[in-house]
């Protein structure tokens, strides 16, 4: 559905289910140059469950209008203007890479506002190799080859997709692709700036799940240890055998570990 | 510049779509011969009927064997992803009605294979859709066959059994232009001979019975979605951007982004129609798709000294293959097949039908038969077989004349296949004289 965010035209997936007023609010961001379809089965799942789901597509991305917002904290501020709009006190709050970063700060700056928060393949800070920011910057299309490459494991590289006959390599090229000129620098640049996160660790309030992946080259695991050791009520899930692109890898173990905290 | 290393065409041809399996370490991928699966619990079981977890529910909607080929198929076509249906004939039909509903138009090549034009021609038109086919090789035919109701181009890479050359560049454009996709029909060539989603085409069909398993052991299709085309750009699709009242409101370009396509295959036509692949047909493909590149060179290679052989040869009228300078489609070809364009093609033998059948008769190791990208060679008489339902107008413009004999190049010695062709022309040749 759509709603008016700051005057601008939002998508909002619902999960496929009316919301129901007085229900708990779940707040799906998506990473990097990516949109809602990325939580599509958790959604679903969770709207099952009666949860009010929100799978926003930030400002410039998907389905939304708007030009892209160049930090973490803005996309946060937006994300607040967004919960604003659709009328929800607080949400449970779920990230993915760059969504993770800004759910992360949501909670940090905005603790009244989320009651859990998760952290799909994150890490603070999220520095981004300079090869690939260069060619995102010039906006060319190797850019978006290197983000899928690098956001799957060696072995989904070979496939072996939780969905039947998805190959996933092909299913994020093509997402990666339908984003806009610019998304994808603006997005990477986002990431690579915000350095102050850690530092706000210790304001998390709420109960926080890291869901990580053990071959992620984008946001290595070793890169997240500060993470969890900061956040005061943290848990980690580590998954075997998984990149960067939970979402794409494993979307059954992502929806369980979710499920432990919801 | 910055170069992506990704895993290459033999690579992926082998290992593709599949993991060795945990509980036993098998290598070869397993034939799950099931028809369900038990549900880890209940509320799993309700998640899986609701889309919400990856992983199978009933074996004609996906099969954890069939699901490796999908994928496998999906990768060396470069797609997003693909559904395996019992044939060629039902991928082709599957894509075609999860695209077009009562009242909407088809405009196609009329170089098709037999089957599909008896699809198209026939019995479509019993359910409300109809076709205009159009010479391959007129460009602007496509464009002025278009109508509102128009929904989809089809074609074949290279067509069977006169070998037109499906300008896919050009067409697609002309498709793109009018808020259509151009569905492929890639079985002659394989993603090894060409990669039509990399020319423009927005979804292909492979009857996988022919070259992708090989062996003329299989019945078996793919419907693969190239994740390319916009559905939303348009309002000529809203089985595919509306809310779909048989899957709860389900949108599925608004839930699967890229995947829309296939994904409305998966849960519409797999569900409904029924012609799914059996796990066993599926790895018998696999095992095909394992030697796909070796064969298909093998295949091409010795075309092209049959080819050679068969435009010198005095019995013979005409030769329609790609590499004769002669072919109408020989450069475009060339740019578009540059490791070869096509095992399967026709020539003209001096006396018609008659002598034809002579021909065929003779021969030993090319067998009679109605198949095609068999590793074995085969021959077969279009008119009279694979092609007779099609009137004598419909033939005449597909070129399909009396005398047409198809050959299938396959994988044994050439001189060998060479001598067995010799053996016959010898034979057409001495009751030409009678």
């Amino acid at each position: 559905m759509y709603i008016d965010v700051d005057n601008q035209k939002t998508y909002i997936a619902t999960g496929s289910r009316e919301h129901v007023e007085g229900n708990l609010g779940m707040t799906f961001i998506h990473g990097t140059a990516m949109d809602h379809t990325v939580w599509t089965l958790a959604g679903r799942h969770f709207a099952r469950k009666g949860l009010n789901i929100h799978a926003l597509d930030l400002p410039g991305h998907g389905r939304s209008e708007g030009s892209v917002i160049d930090t973490i904290e803005g996309m946060a501020d937006w994300v607040i203007q967004a919960l604003d709009a659709t009328q929800q006190e607080k949400t449970i709050i779920v990230g993915h890479s760059m969504g993770s970063l800004v759910a992360f700060d949501v909670a940090a700056r905005y603790p009244d506002r989320i009651t859990t928060l998760v952290m799909v393949g994150t890490s603070i800070p999220m520095p981004v190799g300079e090869v690939l920011l260069n060619s995102a910057r010039d906006d060319l299309h190797v850019a978006k080859e290197m983000v899928n490459f690098w956001s799957h494991s060696k072995s989904a590289h070979l496939g072996g997709s939780q969905v039947p006959g998805t190959w996933m390599i092909g299913k994020l090229q093509r997402l990666l692709e339908r984003s806009g000129p610019g998304v994808i620098y603006n997005d990477l640049k986002a990431c690579q700036d915000y350095t102050s996160g850690i530092e706000r660790s210790s304001d998390i309030k709420s109960p926080t799940l890291l869901i990580l992946g053990e071959d992620d080259f984008m946001t290595p695991v070793r890169n997240s240890k500060s993470l969890a050791e900061n956040i005061p009520q943290s848990r980690t899930v580590m998954l075997p055998n998984c990149g960067h692109a939970i979402v794409n890898e494993a979307p059954n173990e992502m929806l369980d570990a979710i499920a432990t905290v919801v | 510049m910055a170069k992506v290393k990704t895993f290459e065409f033999d690579t992926l041809s082998n290992h593709a779509g599949h993991r060795p399996d945990k509980e036993t370490g098998s290598r070869a991928v397993p034939i799950y011969q099931t028809a369900s699966y038990v549900f880890r619990d209940s509320d799993a079981g309700a998640a899986m009927f609701n889309i919400e977890r990856g992983g199978h529910v009933y074996s004609r909607i996906s099969n954890p064997t069939t699901a490796v080929l999908e994928e496998r198929i999906s990768a060396l076509e470069g797609g997003v992803g693909a559904v395996a249906t019992s044939s060629g004939q039902a991928a082709v039909y599957n894509a075609i009605a999860t695209l077009v509903d009562q009242g909407g138009h088809i405009v196609a090549s009329y170089a098709l294979y037999g089957g599909t034009h008896n699809l198209l021609e026939y019995t479509l038109p019993r359910f409300g859709i109809t076709t205009t086919f159009v010479d391959p090789n007129d460009i602007e035919g496509f464009k002025n066959a278009i109508k509102p109701e128009t929904r989809l181009i089809f074609g074949e890479t290279v067509a069977n059994p006169k070998t037109e050359v499906f300008n896919i560049p050009e067409i697609s454009k002309i498709a793109h232009d009018h808020e259509i996709p151009l569905v492929i029909d890639s079985t002659t060539t394989t993603p090894y001979l060409m990669k039509p989603f990399d020319l423009g085409a927005d979804i292909v069909v492979h009857s996988a019975t022919k070259f992708l398993s090989g062996h003329g052991t299989t019945m078996a299709g793919l419907i693969v979605d190239g994740g390319t085309f916009d559905w939303e750009a348009t309002n000529k699709f809203p089985q595919m951007t509306d809310k779909y009242e048989g899957f709860h409101n389900l949108s599925f370009t608004e839930e699967f982004g890229p995947a829309a396509f296939i994904s409305r295959v998966r849960n519409e036509a797999a569900r409904d129609f029924g012609s799914c692949l059996a796990p066993h047909s599926a790895f018998l493909v696999l095992n095909g798709t394992e030697t796909l590149s070796v064969r298909m060179d093998k295949h091409i290679s010795n075309t092209n000294q049959v080819v050679e052989y068969l435009d010198q040869n005095d019995m013979v009228d005409w030769v329609s293959h790609p590499n004769l300078t002669n072919h109408p489609n020989h450069d475009l070809a060339k740019e578009l097949l540059p490791k070869g364009s096509t095992a399967v093609f026709s020539f003209g033998i001096k006396g018609g039908r008659e002598i034809g059948q002579v021909f065929i008769d003779r021969l030993d190791l090319f067998s009679n038969l109605a198949n095609i990208g068999d590793a074995k060679s085969l021959v077969i008489h279009p008119a009279s077989t694979t092609h007779q339902r099609m009137s004598v107008e419909a033939l005449e413009e597909a070129g399909i004349s009396e005398g047409l004999i198809r050959l299938s190049i396959g994988i044994e010695s050439v001189d060998d296949l060479i001598e067995d062709l010799e053996n016959g022309f010898r034979a057409a040749a001495k009751a030409l004289k009678k």
